[in-house]
């Protein structure tokens, strides 16, 4: 089977993630970007799309509102939020017929979501990168760690599809992994992610040393321990074998302190979408793991009280203005 | 009879401007703010709301100050206890100390300081108004009986009962007191840890989370079980029923929370977490909640 080159592209959704993306790719193939807001695809027609920080880039990029305004793609980067993927799989719907399509989000559960609207090979992706954007043309590439890809499992995508997006985002100078069967990683992300991210949401704590600290009975890494635990024995269940211990993940991002002490406080995606009040991503996080635990029969306690919490948490932004 | 009241907060000041209507009783109280023990001396105790009267109590900050009581009621928060009980012990040097405090522990650090120990349990609420002023928010009665392994004699407790029913308040003197400690104990750990971690009101917590809600009141009636206590009201129901009573009630570490204030975490589903880890029955939502509360309480020690 011979693949066709990628030679075009569009990202969807053009915050940090969507913006590194988009940007490097300008610089080996045509960047092309969907976005919501007018004024910012006029912005990006206008001026291109700079990166500054890890790598120093330029790039020209067409932008539109409508993705018939952007001609035919080889490949679709959905870098939307989780919980705005099927309104940018709905707005996909008929275009861009002879692209791959890989999402990027948070967690588990996107995937299906994207082949309600298309029958594209699906590429399954988890990336570690993160970006500041700092306006709609400029975004500081912050940490340059890889993004992780593989073919959907329940979809067709090949692994040299896979292999050739890796080729490609590796030359346009971001970092790029291919894996035959990517879910021994995601489900690594997953249950890292879970416990971190609804643990800070719920007690305002960013990720610091405090949540790998098991000493006495009321330090908190006994907590996100239990739920990594959780999340493992439901990896397990499902005939999972993880790619890394998110346990030993956990550890190894806390110890990352500029001082050593408890001043290293990244505040993770969820506790961001909690101060600013935004709906958080726990659907896609904690709430897989739920979901998958009860398909499992693999009772998960803890990861469905976090769960809760968090969804309590969303709820009360409303709730407690009467 | 001198009594002294440690920690002359809303609680504390309820017990003691009731009691100080008595003519037989003389009511000291310690509490470390000088404005408020100032205009204790000054004005009087003052009670406003479901009661409504000026009782007379002398207040002292300085533990010197005050002379022997043959009982204490303490009623700091449990944060406190043992700090109170460090400056006070010497008054009680042949009294009974008897705790209205919430939660579980209090009992066991009061211990250590003074011969005779009583454990109570109330249910009237109040707030401090002003300096020398605490409105009474709630009535309720008051449960109270010797404590294990430094109890106080059958006859001290019905005496300091027999005061404070003829003070206007309502207090059940019993041999074992802890089925009424493990019911509000229970009850507060499960509202008041979901308030905290929610930051909702009782009612709309209970609306929200419930499943959580009454599986933390489950763990606590498991560890009351295995410790061979009767509880003396199903903490689920009184869940249920404070829905209704209580529906916008922010519970105390809720009101904590917002105030970027130390909670009483330690005695509430900390003390359940504690006992059940000590006597085997696992607790892994009150696991759960302490350290989480703990962790929140640390966030508001972090910069930006």
């Amino acid at each position: 089977m011979t693949i066709k080159p990628i030679k075009r592209t569009c990202v969807a959704g053009a915050g940090a993630i969507g913006s590194l993306f988009a940007c490097h790719l300008g610089g080996v193939a045509e960047s092309t970007v969907l976005v919501r807001r007018q004024g910012h695809a006029d912005q990006l027609n206008q001026h291109g799309l700079r990166s500054s920080g890890k790598t120093e880039r330029h790039s020209r990029i067409v932008a539109s509102t409508d993705p018939a305004d952007l001609g035919d793609v080889d490949l679709v980067i959905i870098a939307t939020k989780a919980s705005d993927v099927e309104d940018t799989a709905r707005r996909l719907a008929g275009h861009f017929r002879d692209a791959v399509v890989m999402t990027v989000q948070n967690g588990l559960g996107c995937e299906e979501v994207v082949a309600k609207y298309g029958d594209w090979p699906i590429v399954s992706a988890v990336t570690f990168m993160s970006g500041n954007r700092h306006s709609d043309i400029h975004v500081e590439y912050e940490l340059d760690t890889a993004t992780w890809m593989g073919p959907w499992a329940k979809g067709t995508a090949t692994f040299e599809q896979v292999r050739l997006i890796e080729q490609l985002i590796e030359q346009s100078g971001l970092k790029a992994r291919a894996f035959p069967d990517l879910l021994p990683a995601q489900w690594s992300k997953l249950i890292f992610n879970a416990a971190v991210n609804s643990i800070s949401a719920v007690t305002d704590l960013p990720h610091v040393k405090a949540f790998a600290r098991r000493e006495v009975l009321t330090d908190l890494g006994h907590l996100v321990f239990a739920m990594m635990d959780e999340g493992k024995r439901v990896a397990e269940a499902q005939g999972i074998v993880l790619f890394e211990d998110p346990w030993e993940m956990n550890v190894e991002a806390t110890s990352h302190g500029q001082t050593g002490n408890d001043d290293y406080a990244h505040a993770p995606s969820m506790l961001e979408d909690v101060r600013a009040k935004r709906p958080t991503e726990v659907d896609w996080i904690a709430g897989a793991i739920v979901r998958a635990a009860m398909a499992a029969g693999v009772p998960a306690p803890i990861s469905e009280t976090m769960y809760r919490l968090v969804k309590a948490r969303e709820a009360s932004w409303k709730l407690n203005q009467h | 009879m001198k009594v002294c009241i440690i920690g002359c907060g809303a609680i504390g000041s309820l017990f003691g401007a009731h009691l100080a209507k008595l003519p037989d009783v003389e009511v000291w109280a310690y509490d470390p703010n000088r404005e408020h023990v100032d205009a204790i001396n000054r004005n009087g105790l003052r009670l406003t709301g479901l009661a409504d009267f000026v009782a007379p109590v002398k207040a002292s900050s300085d533990a010197r100050e005050i002379p022997a009581c043959e009982f204490g009621i303490i009623a700091a928060k449990t944060l406190h206890t043992r700090a109170a009980m460090e400056a006070t012990a010497d008054i009680f040097r042949d009294g009974a100390v008897c705790s209205v405090q919430n939660g579980v522990g209090n009992e066991e650090i009061i211990a250590e300081y003074v011969p005779r120990v009583i454990m109570g349990t109330t249910f009237p609420a109040g707030h401090v108004t002003a300096p020398g002023v605490v409105n009474q928010d709630t009535g309720g009665k008051t449960w109270i009986g010797p404590f294990l392994p430094k109890p106080a004699s059958m006859q001290e407790v019905n005496r300091l009962a027999d005061a404070i029913n003829r003070g206007g308040m309502i207090c059940l003197p019993m041999e074992d007191s802890r089925g009424a400690l493990w019911t509000k104990l229970i009850f507060n750990s499960a509202s008041n840890a979901m308030g905290a971690l929610t930051r909702l009101p009782h009612g709309i917590a209970c609306e929200q989370v419930w499943p959580v809600m009454s599986a933390l009141a489950e763990e606590g009636i498991a560890v009351s079980k295995a410790l061979g206590v009767t509880l003396d009201g199903d903490p689920v129901a009184l869940l249920e029923y404070g829905k209704q009573v209580a529906y916008k009630h922010k519970p105390s570490m809720l009101q904590d929370v917002l105030a970027q204030r130390a909670t009483e975490v330690d005695a509430l589903n900390g003390g359940i977490a504690k006992i059940g880890k000590e006597i085997g029955v696992p607790t892994p939502l009150n696991d759960a909640m302490t350290v989480m509360i703990k962790g929140l309480e640390f966030s508001w020690t972090l910069k930006d």
